[in-house]
């Protein structure tokens, strides 16, 4: 049973299915409702450092490859590399020694000079230091990927269903849930429910602190092909790893199947706040513009923002609950929880049918933040006095 | 709050910005008046382009006498400099600040520059546009829309066709049909969906708007004397043509909406007008946060939204017709210019105008609920081949697919699964008819973007001008 039919929840069931288990998806909403229908459909490994994180996604390419045999075209999944510049020589430094690294752990990284960047991207803008070519990055729809890994999985899809208690047993395992329309009993609860994925522990007494991190998103008008690659500014890396609560917009640009460039995406910390800032849509433009000087004259047809899903350490929650047997997290993601969440169905499939994970599951693990450092607690309920 | 007389911007000179402006300026308030057309007026008293040479532009209006007084108005406001027009200014996005509001706007026809105006208070009157449900050959050149039809004649003078067919619902059917027929076209039909019935029932509301029967009955006459037929309870079923429309079919409806076998026949015609109604238009309102009320604006009662310092009068909070918003325009104009000036006003100085708008309210409610009973079934006239979405040329077969077998339960998601309403129009011309063929509710489409803004423009901002 797997709370949430977003592109993880999706997935999830895809490979539980395939597994040989039967499958249930219930959403509040309709299959991509959430976080999945507001944001891009970047399967990255580029930004990733060297650790846990960079290991899913390696997983989750591979996964979403050979998902794209099947369905390649219905999700538009598109293998076209990104391409990541730096205009100074300082940052080209910093990120060639980030991408010496990801190296070393198995990303293909291609050194790009200043000479030889216009022969990838002949619209970029002139007087770049170089860059780094990353075959392996690639792009997928993400609200078209969800919807078409649910119905390949054959799950009872439910929409428009609210789960509003897990229930337990006397020894406080799972046994089911409680939604607003009924109860749906199974052994094994899945949570995909990615920003609100701490509501869903919380319905089976858990603490799962997952928040909400706001980005929006700019669409131009459709274009022929110039924009080859996902290409962006080396700073982004330093703002997706980003502690800071403050805006941060070094957007990658790319062209999509259809015809729009997507230019996105910010990332703020102000809550569940869907109102509309034109200053963080104007950042936006303004990097977008630095590195293609020729959007210009494009126009911006619409903005859409989504709320990241993050955990206090950026990583995702993937695995068994130890607290309850029986519930199984698989939430957030932050700004990758496309890209990872073919590696994470994978995962949590191994997991529910009692096989052993291809990755170490110890970094995500769900409970991980029940043994943080007591400080820990003081940084999230900051004092009201402080600013 | 420094010694500058307060600013309130106004968008949209139609009937209600400009008694809206109109009010403000005569009592103290500086007016800004942003408007995307050419000349002040709106959809109602569109002005005819200079230079045409329309001799007798009054012959297309009827309250000719209420505009030139709207019009000697401004002029008087214009010419002492308490109202500036701007004209050919496409407002994009009204910006909240901390010290009021910036109200950005690209100037026409390019569109490819932005000013900024700051005000301290902003009235919203961008009135509405129009409803189309899709029908099998509605993309078919020759097919326009009822609104689009009367614009040409009011705008450019332009006459669209020789024989015209006017169908679908709704009471702008009425002086479309007797505006192309003035005009010299032939209307050989006009077609509207709802029944006599629907009218009938309604009597008592009928009964307590004098005016507006007699207004009905004017039409009514004027039908005749063109010899237009009008056709209650039918409705165009498929227009037909290989290059252009060259013939409708028509059929007649049972009391559930749908056509009744062996009552369709073909007219021949090279123009079709279809409208279903008109919707308001919100998109400043929802990217400023305000609250909406069903489709339109919401408003209290001096027609200030929940955010502080933006009225909306108009058809922006409701269709209602040009006397409507005439008097909500009014009242937000004086509840604006008390306000601004900081002082508390007095709803008494204004009882006349807010009891017509509380007749006309109720008025056009039942009007709305007796055409609004009708096209229930013209779903399933739409056939799967049949482009739904123009823009992206997404058929309704697409969309049904996305909902029954892609799990999409809401607009936004068969939006996503299809591309429908993601091109140039951003969906105000197809999204009824895509959220009817998928079955879901009309919900707001959220457009932070009233108009497309090249990102150089977005990505260096203009510095916004206080008027002197
Ligand atoms: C602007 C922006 C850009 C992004 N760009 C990228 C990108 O390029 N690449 C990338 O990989 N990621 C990107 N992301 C991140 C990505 O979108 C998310 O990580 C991902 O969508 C999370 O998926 P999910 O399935 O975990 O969550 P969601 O899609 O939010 O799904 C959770 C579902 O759970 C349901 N739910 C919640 N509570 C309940 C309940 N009680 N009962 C029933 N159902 C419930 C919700 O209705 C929802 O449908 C971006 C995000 C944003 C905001
Ligand atoms: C075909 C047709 C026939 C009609 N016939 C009649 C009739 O016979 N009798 C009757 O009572 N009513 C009639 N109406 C209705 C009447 O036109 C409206 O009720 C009236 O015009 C509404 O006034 P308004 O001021 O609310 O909006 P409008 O008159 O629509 O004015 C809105 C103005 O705002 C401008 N605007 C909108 N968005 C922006 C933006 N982003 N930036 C800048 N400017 C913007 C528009 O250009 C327009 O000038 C008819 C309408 C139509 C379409």
């Amino acid at each position: 049973m797997v709370v949430g039919a977003g592109m993880v929840g999706a997935a999830c069931a895809l490979y539980a299915a395939r597994a040989g288990l039967d499958v249930i998806l219930v959403d509040r909403g309709p299959v991509a409702g959430g976080t999945t229908g507001a944001g891009e459909g970047n399967l990255l490994v580029s930004d990733k450092e060297p650790g846990p994180e960079l290991q899913l996604a390696l997983l989750s390419a591979k996964l979403w490859g050979e998902l794209a045999q099947e369905m390649g075209a219905a999700v538009e999944y598109e293998p076209k590399g990104g391409l990541v510049v730096a205009s100074t020589p300082a940052s080209l430094t910093a990120l060639a020694e980030l991408a010496a690294g990801q190296r070393a752990a198995g990303v293909s990284a291609v050194r790009v000079g200043a000479d030889q960047l216009h022969e990838l991207e002949p619209y970029l803008a002139r007087g770049l230091a170089g860059g780094v070519l990353y075959p392996q990055d690639a792009q997928v729809m993400p609200t078209l990927a969800a919807a078409h890994l649910v119905r390949a999985s054959g799950a009872r899809l439910q929409t428009g269903r609210t789960v509003v208690q897990v229930l337990l047993d006397t020894a406080g395992a799972v046994r089911g849930v409680r939604t607003d329309r009924g109860d749906i009993l199974a052994p094994a609860v899945v949570n995909a429910a990615g920003t609100w994925g701490s509501e869903v522990a919380a319905l089976a007494g858990v603490r799962l602190p997952v928040l909400p991190r706001r980005g929006f998103v700019l669409v131009t008008e459709p274009l022929p092909r110039r924009v080859r690659h996902k290409v962006y500014a080396a700073d982004y890396v330093a703002d997706v790893a980003s502690d800071s609560a403050a805006l941060q917009t070094s957007p990658v640009v790319e062209g999509t199947a259809a015809g729009p460039v997507l230019i996105g995406a910010s990332r703020e910390r102000v809550g569940f706040d869907r109102s509309f800032s034109l200053p963080v849509v104007r950042a936006l433009a303004a990097g977008a513009t630095r590195l293609f000087p020729f959007l210009e004259q494009v126009r911006a047809m619409r903005t859409y923002l989504g709320f990241r899903p993050y955990l206090p350490d950026h990583l995702p929650a993937v695995g068994p609950d130890p607290r309850v047997p029986g519930l199984f997290h698989a939430c957030g993601h932050e700004g990758a929880g496309i890209g990872l969440a073919t590696g994470t169905g994978h995962l949590i499939a191994q997991t529910l049918t009692g096989r052993r994970p291809e990755l170490d599951l110890a970094p995500f693990r769900p409970d991980r933040f029940d043994r943080a450092d007591p400080l820990d607690r003081f940084a999230e309920e900051a004092p009201p006095w402080i600013p | 709050m420094t010694a500058h007389r307060p600013v309130l911007a106004v968008i949209g000179a139609g009937p209600a910005g400009l008694a809206g402006a109109l009010a403000a300026a005569a009592r103290g308030v500086r007016v800004v008046l942003v408007d995307s057309a050419a000349e002040a007026g709106g959809q109602f008293y569109r002005q005819p382009a200079r230079g045409l040479g329309a001799r007798r532009p009054q012959a297309l209006h009827h309250q000719w006498r209420t505009w030139e007084r709207l019009r000697t108005g401004l002029d008087t406001h214009l010419a002492a400099a308490r109202v500036t027009h701007l004209s050919d200014r496409h407002v994009w996005c009204v910006e909240r600040q901390s010290d009021g509001l910036t109200v950005h706007a690209l100037i026409g026809p390019e569109q490819e520059e932005s000013v900024a105006v700051h005000a301290d208070g902003v009235l919203l009157a961008t009135g509405g546009y129009e409803k189309v449900l899709p029908f099998p050959g509605w993309t078919l050149p020759g097919v326009v829309t009822a609104g689009g039809a009367q614009a040409l004649l009011k705008g450019g003078l332009v006459l669209p066709g020789r024989t015209a067919v006017v169908a679908g619902t709704g009471p702008l059917l009425l002086p479309v049909a007797t505006g192309l027929a003035a005009a010299g076209a032939q209307v050989v039909a006009l077609v509207e969906s709802a029944g006599p019935a629907d009218f009938t029932r309604r009597a008592r509301t009928w009964a307590g708007a004098p005016t507006k029967l007699a207004e009905g009955a004017v039409y009514a006459a004027r039908l005749l004397r063109h010899r237009v037929a009008v056709t209650l309870r039918h409705a165009v079923l498929e227009a037909h043509g290989t290059e252009r429309l060259e013939s409708v079919t028509v059929a007649a409806l049972d009391p559930e909406g749908r056509p009744v076998p062996g009552t369709e026949r073909r007219v021949v015609c090279d123009t079709l007008a279809v409208g279903h109604g008109l919707l308001p238009h919100t998109d400043l309102a929802e990217g400023l946060g305000c609250r909406l009320d069903g489709p339109g604006v919401s408003v209290d009662d001096e027609q200030r939204t929940d955010v502080p310092g933006v009225w909306a009068a108009g058809e922006t909070t409701g269709i209602g017709g040009s006397a409507l918003s005439l008097a909500e325009g009014h009242i937000a104009g004086r509840s604006a210019a008390a306000r601004l000036t900081g002082t508390v006003p007095d709803p008494r100085e204004w009882a006349p105008a807010a009891r017509a708008r509380t007749g006309l309210r109720s008025f056009f409610a039942a009007l709305d609920a007796a055409y609004a009973a009708r096209p229930a079934r013209w779903t399933e006239q739409v056939t799967d081949e049949t482009v739904v979405c123009r823009c992206e040329e997404v058929t309704a077969g697409a969309v049904r697919e996305a909902v029954g077998t892609l799990g999409a339960g809401d607009l936004r998601t068969v939006k996503l699964l299809t591309r429908a309403g993601m091109g140039w129009c951003q969906g105000r011309m197809c999204e009824p008819g895509v959220a009817g063929v998928a079955g879901c509710a009309l919900t707001p489409a959220r457009r932070s973007l009233a108009r497309p803004v090249p990102l150089g423009v977005l990505a260096a901002p203009a510095d916004p001008s206080t008027p002197q």
